[in-house]
């Protein structure tokens, strides 16, 4: 119980980090055995499934379990197991023929009020290659999808990297233990027009017209000119006046 | 730089105005064809030769005149959809057209000459059943409607009620049938079935009930189906299984009885399992029926019969059989009945016509000649327009009306003058399919074509087809030289199947339609549901109808997609496309194939499709004739493939493991993901719920997978690059919350991977509610819904980005994309209501893109993506300047130049089809609801087209002048260069 609550708490930042939307998610190196199983939790636990075989026909086994706690803050970890030597060899079986490694969860709400109707029929599965999951050394990213009202939708698996490359994965050990991201996506609220603040915008800009229409009327701003032009004018027409007038003289 | 802001806004707007037309270009390159929809009522105008108005009412809720000359429309009322709209009953009287609506609950007057609403009355509440008019001494002043519990009389100048009255026992007995005979007195017959038979007669004056009488008829079962009113008011029942005849005389004073007349007597039988059917003619409203009358005996056996003036024999006038479709006209005191028979066995059938006067037995025969498609239906209906003569001999035209919706309009002596395909009215879907090459560019290709065989076959192969080019250029040159020297009016330039070729463009392209109109009439009328399927192909240029099929057999409420299988690139095989016909009930499918440039059935042998068929999914395999591999899953998750050729099974084995389709379950709210297997099944590898309880799912929408993306990215304003997330198999899923309160009503927008099902993203709009709308292109969604709490239309735009890197820039692999793109999204006020949406579709897609918005109004509104970009920023600032970006306005404009059909509205607007041209700046666009509208739109102008005024005189002269003056000041320098080395 009591390594339950520190890691729990350790781990809780990491994802939250890596993610904005995320309500909150804890992962699990799943070095630790099966003593989250038993738990005091106010929440419930439900089974991670997996199955990966050479056939394709799926068989699913118990992977760890997802300790789900529902409430104002929705909480999710998970704790599972390590794989055998008997899976590890399947796994790269199956990374060989490039078989798919599906997981599955049974269909469950998060949300504590609906915890009596909580068993609901069905499972919601994913796959990723196999081989992409060899070759990440067993790292996946786990993704819960919940809609509004806090039913687990779907599920989603990636590796890190995804990628298939043929390396070849020598070394038993890293196979040994999931190196699980464990995230929980609830659907955002799309946005509605913002009226508000265009509203504020415009008022603002209108503002700034206001001020600027304040200035200088066109004669106070360009009186310089128009008073130049009209010494101009009236230099020129004075100076014109006596040469016409000497002509009328003249006639 | 304040004052940028504005110059940069009023900048913007001048650069997406300037779409609407110029007056000149008006019908230039778009067209418009307007329809009414299955007719249900048709009446002729005035019984003269030179009339050319025919009316029309149909199951469109549309009441129309059209021009018998043209078949062009005079002007059409288009009503409310649905039952509220449904006209019931369509009665012509001179000038005046009154037309029960809404099963009761209007009656309205319209004038027959400019089609103005005389006027309008609301009548009692109940259902219809009858409705005729009364008149008195050769005029008719009122119109009688007979409902289910009453029967009001009213005025025919102004509507107005004269009296309603309350029909006796009306919770026993059923009233059918209203009877005017031109007296002081209304007849209302009803019946209780298998019992006996009421006659009500009201006084026209003040609505006081006369006298009522009951008569046994233990046989009756429907007055409206099997009795007709002959002669001066002698009701004529026909009855199957006594098989025999009854009259009654229903304004005899005592006590009447029916009388029997055995069909024996008359030698004659009514064929196995028919209804036999009456059909009698009142030519005048205020006079009694003729006393003429048919009696249809079988499906092409009808039986012409007149009863004697003191109403007690029955005598056969003539036998007609074979004949499908009988019909009366009258003109002046003359009626005519025309006949329609086949003739010989072959596909024409002529209508041959009977004339006779009231007395005497004088019978002409004349004959018009139908010529009846192959590819169309079977004539449904006959309507006659007789007509005097001027020395007084009776003409007459014919309006044939055919299964699949198509009037013909026939004049003697077998000159179809118009034909109207009504069927298209209810286009449900369509696609455009290239024109095939010209013979001459055809043999070209072929050349390249064929196989290669040795260097001298080459040669001659290369020869000849040289020849076959001369050949058809000296026929080009000879045609060119024989038109020119006819005046320009004189030549046509008519479209035909055999001149059909594509231009330089593409701009020219083939429309194939597929329609589907199956209306379940109110009830009350008793006409059934009946279904119509038709596919059509149209030139796009000038929307000529080149080819119909009319489908066969097609169960009704059936679902259609279009397939274009080959295209008409591969040139010696022919194109080829397939409908997958597909009963909503059964699921059970049918497949079509046809080539759409002609229409014609292909011959290939069709795949045996004896399960449901969930989902259909055209691959990009081809087999060796260039034909798409199309699958089929059916209801067990097993494949089909068409066509299921050797080589197209060996690519679909190597390639199973990569393909991956998704199956939508509304119903149970789900989404599922399958992988092909080798052998054709499929396993489940995915699965998304939706709870059904929360949320149903509308729409799943895939991305067009004609769509070209050009650029990977946009440019930013600081030199950076935004890479797009291209995921072609992203799926937009719409949901819409089972709770409708405003406000706790949501919309649901995922998009879903159809690969991994993987959650690319959930949103949700709370306060909203459907119908929605959406496009989904590229990297963008745009959804249209209805703000509940606002009480307003808004459009809201999701545009995904991966990044400023890009994390495989070489190839998309939906297993291969660990990170979840960056999600923009903005909202936005729309004015108005929209009915659909689509995008516009370019060739290489280096075009900006519009958005083409249709209106309840019936405008299309073409509105430029940039204005619904989520990255338009609150606060301008020097990068959003750079990128041309539209600062944000929380309403959008609508602006009459952004209409694309200026004042050519379509009504009842359903659906938009983009096509891309060969030019990259222009997009085709079909708009198809009540009316089909074809045009061109031009997102970023015509970049790639010189304008029509461009000069080309003025360009090439300064072309040639400034070549000789380079020449001349080179041969200038050359000399002074000379010159000085001299010196």
């Amino acid at each position: 119980m009591a390594s339950g609550g520190p890691s729990f708490l350790l781990l809780s930042m990491v994802p939250t980090i890596l993610l904005l939307c995320i309500d909150f998610a804890c992962c699990n190196t799943g070095r630790r055995t099966s003593d989250g199983l038993d738990t005091d939790f106010t929440g419930f636990s439900v089974p991670l499934e997996h199955s990966f075989e050479v056939d394709d026909v799926s068989q699913f086994r118990v992977r760890g379990a997802l300790q789900l706690r529902g409430g104002r803050e929705t909480s999710v970890s998970l704790s599972q197991n390590q794989l055998s030597e008997e899976d590890r060899s399947t796994l790269k079986e199956v990374a060989a023929v490039d078989g798919l490694y599906r997981i599955r969860v049974p269909r469950v709400s998060l949300s504590a009020d609906r915890q009596s109707d909580r068993p609901m029929d069905g499972f919601l599965t994913a796959f990723v290659r196999a081989c992409s999951l060899v070759e990440s050394h067993l790292s996946d990213v786990i993704t819960l999808h919940t809609d509004v009202s806090g039913f687990l939708i779907g599920v989603s698996i990636v590796t890190i990297p995804g990628a298939c490359r043929g390396t070849e994965v020598e070394d038993e050990v890293d196979l040994e233990a999931f190196n699980t991201t464990l995230n929980v996506i609830a659907p955002t609220n799309a946005p509605q027009p913002e009226t508000a603040l265009f509203i504020e915008r415009m008022d603002m800009e209108n503002e700034k017209r206001g001020k600027p229409q304040e200035q200088k009327s066109f004669f106070a701003k360009y009186w310089y000119l128009i008073l130049g032009g009209a010494i101009f004018l009236m230099a020129s027409s004075s100076a014109q006046a006596p040469a016409g007038g000497a002509e009328e003289q003249q006639s | 730089m304040a004052k940028l802001v504005p110059l940069l806004a009023v900048f913007f707007y001048l650069v997406c105005v300037s779409e609407a037309v110029f007056e000149d270009q008006v019908g230039k390159f778009d067209w418009r064809r307007q329809y009414v929809g299955k007719v249900l009522f048709a009446s002729f105008d005035s019984p003269s030769q030179s009339s050319k108005k025919l009316f029309v009412a149909t199951d469109k809720n549309i009441f129309a005149s059209l021009n018998s000359r043209t078949g062009d429309l005079f002007w059409r009322h288009v009503d409310k959809m649905g039952p509220e709209g449904a006209v019931d009953t369509l009665l012509v009287n001179a000038q005046d057209a009154l037309m029960v609506i809404g099963d009761g609950r209007l009656l309205r007057s319209w004038d027959t000459n400019v089609g103005g609403l005389n006027w309008e009355v609301v009548l009692d509440t109940g259902s219809f059943q009858a409705a005729c008019f009364v008149g008195i001494q050769d005029t008719v002043k009122h119109v009688a409607v007979l409902k289910k519990t009453a029967i009001s009389l009213h005025y025919l100048s102004n509507g107005h009620q004269k009296w309603v009255e309350n029909l006796p026992d009306s919770d026993t007995v059923k009233y059918q049938a209203v009877y005017s005979g031109g007296g002081e007195e209304v007849f209302v017959l009803g019946m209780v079935p298998h019992s006996h038979l009421t006659i009500t007669v009201y006084s026209l004056e003040d609505g006081e009930i006369i006298r009522q009488r009951s008569v046994e008829a233990p046989w009756l079962s429907s007055v409206e189906s099997s009795c007709v009113v002959v002669g001066r008011g002698v009701l004529m029942c026909v009855d199957n299984y006594t098989q025999a005849l009854y009259t009654l005389a229903i304004q005899a004073e005592d006590s009447p009885q029916f009388r029997q007349v055995l069909l024996q007597s008359l030698d004659l039988e009514v064929s196995q399992d028919f209804q036999p059917v009456l059909v009698s003619t009142q030519p005048h409203p205020a006079r009694s029926p003729l006393p003429e009358f048919f009696l249809q005996l079988g499906p092409d056996h009808h039986i012409l019969l007149q009863l004697s003036e003191d109403g007690s024999t029955i005598a056969p006038l003539r036998d007609f059989q074979p004949a499908f479709l009988v019909s009366f006209a009258t003109t002046g005191e003359k009626t005519v009945a025309a006949v329609m028979a086949p003739k010989n066995t072959t596909d024409d059938l002529h209508c041959r016509s009977r004339c006779f006067a009231d007395s005497g037995r004088r019978l002409l025969d004349t004959t018009v000649i139908f010529p009846l498609d192959a590819n169309g239906g079977k004539p449904q209906k006959l309507y006659v327009h007789a007509f005097l003569k001027k020395d007084d001999s009776v003409g007459y035209r014919v309006l044939v009306q055919t299964e699949d919706h198509a009037l013909t309009f026939i004049q003697q002596p077998g000159r179809v003058v118009w034909t109207r395909e009504e069927a298209l009215a209810d286009v449900v879907t369509m696609e455009m399919v290239d024109l095939p090459l010209t013979g001459t560019q055809a043999e070209l290709e072929g050349e390249f074509g064929k196989k290669a065989d040795g260097l001298l076959p080459m040669v001659m192969k290369r020869l000849s087809s040289q020849v076959i080019l001369l050949q058809a250029w000296m026929a080009h040159l000879w045609k060119l030289f024989y038109e020119a020297r006819k005046p320009r009016s004189q030549i046509k330039n008519e479209v035909t199947i055999e001149t059909l070729s594509r231009d330089e463009f593409n701009l020219q392209k083939m429309m194939v339609m597929v329609t589907a109109s199956g209306k379940v009439r109110s009830p009350g009328v008793s006409r059934c549901s009946d279904e119509d399927k038709s596919l059509f192909g149209i030139d796009s240029k000038s929307g000529t109808i080149l080819w119909k099929h009319y489908l066969e057999n097609v169960q009704p409420n059936a679902a259609f997609k279009l397939i274009v299988q080959r295209t008409t690139a591969h040139f010696p095989h022919p194109p080829q496309c397939t409908l997958l016909i597909k009963d909503k009930d059964t699921g059970l499918a049918t497949l079509h194939v046809f080539n759409p440039i002609f229409g014609r059935k292909s011959q290939i042998s069709l795949p045996a499709l004896p399960r449901p068929i969930l989902q259909s999914l055209l691959l990009p395999v081809i087999d060796q004739d260039y034909a798409k591999c199309l699958l089929l899953v059916d209801d067990q998750y097993k494949v089909t493939a068409f066509p299921s050729t050797k080589n197209v099974m060996q690519q679909l084995q190597e390639m199973a493991s990569s393909i991956f389709f998704y199956l939508v379950d509304s119903e149970q709210g789900t989404l599922s993901g399958f992988r092909l297997r080798k052998d054709l099944s499929s396993e489940l590898i995915w699965e998304v719920v939706l709870p059904t309880e929360v949320q149903k799912i509308v729409a799943v929408k895939g991305k067009r997978p004609s769509e070209h993306v050009h650029s990977q990215g946009r440019v930013m304003g600081d030199r950076s690059v935004l890479y797009k997330y291209l995921n072609p198999n992203l799926l937009a899923v719409v949901t819409e919350s089972t709770d409708t309160h405003p406000e706790r009503a949501f919309v649901g927008m995922f998009l879903v991977d159809g690969v991994t099902g993987r959650i690319i993203h959930e949103a949700v709009q709370r306060k909203a509610r459907g119908p929605i709308h959406f496009v989904h292109s590229e990297n963008w969604v745009v959804y249209e819904y209805w703000n509940t709490k606002s009480r307003r239309n808004e459009f809201s735009v999701l545009e995904l980005f991966e990044g400023t890197e890009l994390y495989n820039s070489t190839v998309f692999s939906s297993l291969d994309r660990p990170h979840l793109p960056q999600v923009l999204q903005q909202s936005y006020i729309f004015p108005s209501p929209i009915t659909t949406m689509e995008a516009t579709l370019t060739e290489k897609g280096i075009t900006s893109r519009h958005l083409l918005v249709g209106l309840p109004s019936g405008a299309i509104l073409s509105l430029p993506k940039m204005f619904l970009d989520p990255r338009r920023p609150e606060v301008v600032n020097e990068h959003s300047r750079e990128e041309n970006l539209i600062p944000y306005a929380p309403e959008m404009p609508i602006r009459t130049e952004w209409f694309i059909n200026y004042n050519q509205t379509i009504s009842r607007l359903k659906g938009i089809y983009t096509a891309p041209s060969g030019l990259e700046s222009t997009c085709l666009v079909v708009a198809y609801g009540l009316d089909i509208y074809q045009t061109r739109v031009y997102p970023s102008k015509q970049f790639d087209v010189l304008k029509d005024d461009y000069d080309y005189v003025l360009i090439s002269s300064v072309l040639f002048a400034l070549f000789f003056a380079t020449m001349i000041s080179k041969r200038l320098a050359e000399v002074k260069l000379l010159n000085r080395a001299w010196r």
